[in-house]
């Protein structure tokens, strides 16, 4: 927008570098580490059998579910935030990750593959979409509030049948089920679905950014302005849902992303959708990707759930821009 | 240059039965005020006008077309609601702010164009906020949020206005420069549709009066015809003097 406080361009210029720069980081460091020329040589096919099987086979998979976990966790949290008109709304606050949480647990206590976890995981996703979906319809009133107040109560009913299965669980199978809920990339090395879900969801959002502006003023103020509210409070809540239930089922429900990223960009960029939906598509995914890498090097060869690296900077992270903002 | 026109218009108000329906045309040029006591029905009768709630019965047109049969978006460029109430969850400057008024105007993949800024500009100018323009809204006072929000009108270029108490949290050199700015788009060719607490700026600026009693009952003519206290007493269950001031009514509770 003209006259807003910086200019988009350069942001997203350096956003995208910063994306690039932690793919970058996030193939050449591990176990063997590999120096940029060597990088380079295995990216243009000329690089030793070694250095290929790690980049093409494991490193690379890894990373790009990375990147495409954190930008669809971070455009889902962005969009909830403007739709809940609540800063503090994150892509789960809805029960989403509950419901896949115990989707995914469900399947690991029958004893499932990675596959059919992942299955599980999207339908109980999906299914407590609708069950909040449902119930905040009610009869026919429909506020911000009440579909707020019924995710968080879903959220916390989610919470009580995950800790009551983790009791039912052998002890065997508690470190996957907790590396799960926190949060994990270790066996996320199919990254297309999540990229297929990823480009499409920001370029349909990207025309919308400023009716998203229009309606972050109220439902009546955006109705008076020519927006059709309602189809585009369901629309953006089904996206948002969508991309957090395949974020989910690539990665566990890694926390903090959705919630920090579209706050500290609004804070360095202003509140212009237009913005902001795709900055939090880079930076989200530059944040998990430079996550990751940490998560599985810096107690290597233990492998730490991304969870806790995306935590461990995000409490501190928010609690800063918190204290700041009063 | 458009008409805003109520036919047999019954506002649906929970709890409240029955009530006078309303055929009246607003007019380019004339500026209508809407009175009655808190609860009588004034802010719901401007969200039914403006088609942001349905009516129990009855139709609103815009130009003899139905609001049920425009789109949200045809209908904003036309018709510019300022609400009593605002949220503003998000940060925002009083440019960005007032720049959203040519939302309708502009497609999808479109940006702000220089002509929208140079709207905007002279929204601000209009109601001496330029000064205040890389403010955040939620930094601003009561009275200037809401000259903000008139501001956003402004920009929208509206033929048919609906404010609800344009004046409120105003000091009193601003309420009658919002008056006067009102008044400069009726002869401009808007029609004004206020709803006002105020019996005397109604007095001062109106041309019709629309008297809005809490059991539904309802009705309206010329402003002259319309405010005499007999009828604004039982309107307000509150008695009044009234002496004249410049050829116009002053009523004062007493």
């Amino acid at each position: 927008m003209p006259g807003t406080r910086h200019r988009p361009l350069p942001a997203l210029v350096a956003l995208g570098l910063a994306g690039l720069l932690a793919l970058m980081v996030a193939l050449s460091v591990g176990s063997v580490s590999m120096s940029l020329q060597e990088l380079w040589a295995v990216l243009l096919g000329r690089g030793n059998a070694l250095h290929d099987t790690l980049v093409f086979s494991l490193r690379a998979p890894r990373a790009l579910s990375a990147f495409a976990t954190g930008g669809l966790l971070a455009l889902a949290g962005a969009l909830m935030q403007v739709l809940l008109r609540n800063p503090l709304a994150d892509p789960y606050v809805l029960g989403i990750s509950g419901g896949a949480a115990v989707g995914a647990l469900l399947a690991m206590l029958l004893g499932l593959g990675t596959v059919l976890v992942s299955g599980s995981a999207f339908t109980g996703a999906l299914l407590s979409t609708v069950l909040v979906f449902g119930l905040a319809q009610g009869r026919g009133s429909w506020t911000p509030t009440r579909l707020l107040l019924t995710g968080v109560v879903i959220a916390a009913g989610w919470g009580a049948v995950i800790t009551f299965m983790l009791t039912l669980s052998p002890t065997e199978k508690l470190p996957g089920m907790l590396y799960w809920l926190m949060g994990d990339l270790s066996y996320a090395d199919s990254p297309q679905v999540a990229w297929l879900v990823l480009v499409p969801a920001v370029l349909l959002t990207l025309p919308l950014g400023r009716s998203l502006n229009v309606l972050a003023r109220g439902p009546l103020q955006a109705a008076a302005l020519g927006v059709a509210v309602k189809p585009l409070e369901w629309g953006v809540y089904g996206l948002a849902s969508l991309l957090t239930a395949v974020a989910v089922t690539t990665a566990g429900s890694v926390g903090f992303v959705g919630l920090i990223v579209p706050h500290m960009l609004r804070l360095v960029l202003g509140n212009d959708q237009r913005i902001i939906l795709p900055a939090s598509v880079l930076a989200g995914g530059a944040l998990l990707t430079f996550a990751d890498t940490l998560a599985r090097t810096l107690m290597a060869p233990e492998q730490l759930p991304v969870g806790v690296i995306t935590a461990l900077l995000g409490v501190p992270t928010f609690l800063f821009l918190l204290y700041r903002s009063r | 240059m458009s008409v805003l026109e109520a036919r047999e218009l019954v506002v649906d108000i929970p709890g409240r039965q029955g009530g006078d329906p309303l055929t009246a045309r607003i007019l380019p040029g004339q500026r209508w005020g809407v009175l009655g006591p808190n609860g009588a029905g004034k802010t719901s009768l401007l969200h039914t006008l403006a088609g942001l709630r349905p009516p129990r019965s009855g139709t609103v047109l815009v130009d003899g077309e139905p609001l049920a049969s425009l789109r949200r978006r045809t209908l904003a460029q036309t018709l510019a609601v300022v609400f009593q109430e605002r949220q503003d969850s998000f940060p925002a400057t009083v440019l960005e702010t007032v720049l959203i008024g040519r939302h309708p105007f502009l497609s999808p993949w479109q940006r702000e164009g220089a002509d929208d800024v140079r709207l905007a500009h002279q929204a601000l100018d209009a109601l001496s906020l330029s000064t205040l323009k890389d403010r955040l809204v939620s930094t601003l006072s009561g009275g200037e949020r809401q000259r903000v929000a008139i501001a956003t009108a402004l920009t929208q270029q509206p033929g048919v206005w609906l404010a609800d108490e344009p004046t409120n949290h105003l000091d009193l050199h601003h309420q009658v420069a919002v008056m006067e700015l009102l008044h400069q788009q009726a002869e401009a060719g808007a029609g004004v549709f206020l709803c006002l607490h105020d019996l005397n700026l109604a007095a001062r600026w109106c041309d019709h009066i629309l008297l809005l009693y809490p059991d539904g009952e309802l009705c309206f003519g010329p402003a002259d015809t319309m405010l005499v206290p007999e009828a604004l007493e039982r309107l307000y269950d509150q008695s009044l003097s009234v002496v004249t001031v410049n050829g116009k009514p002053v009523f004062v509770p007493t």
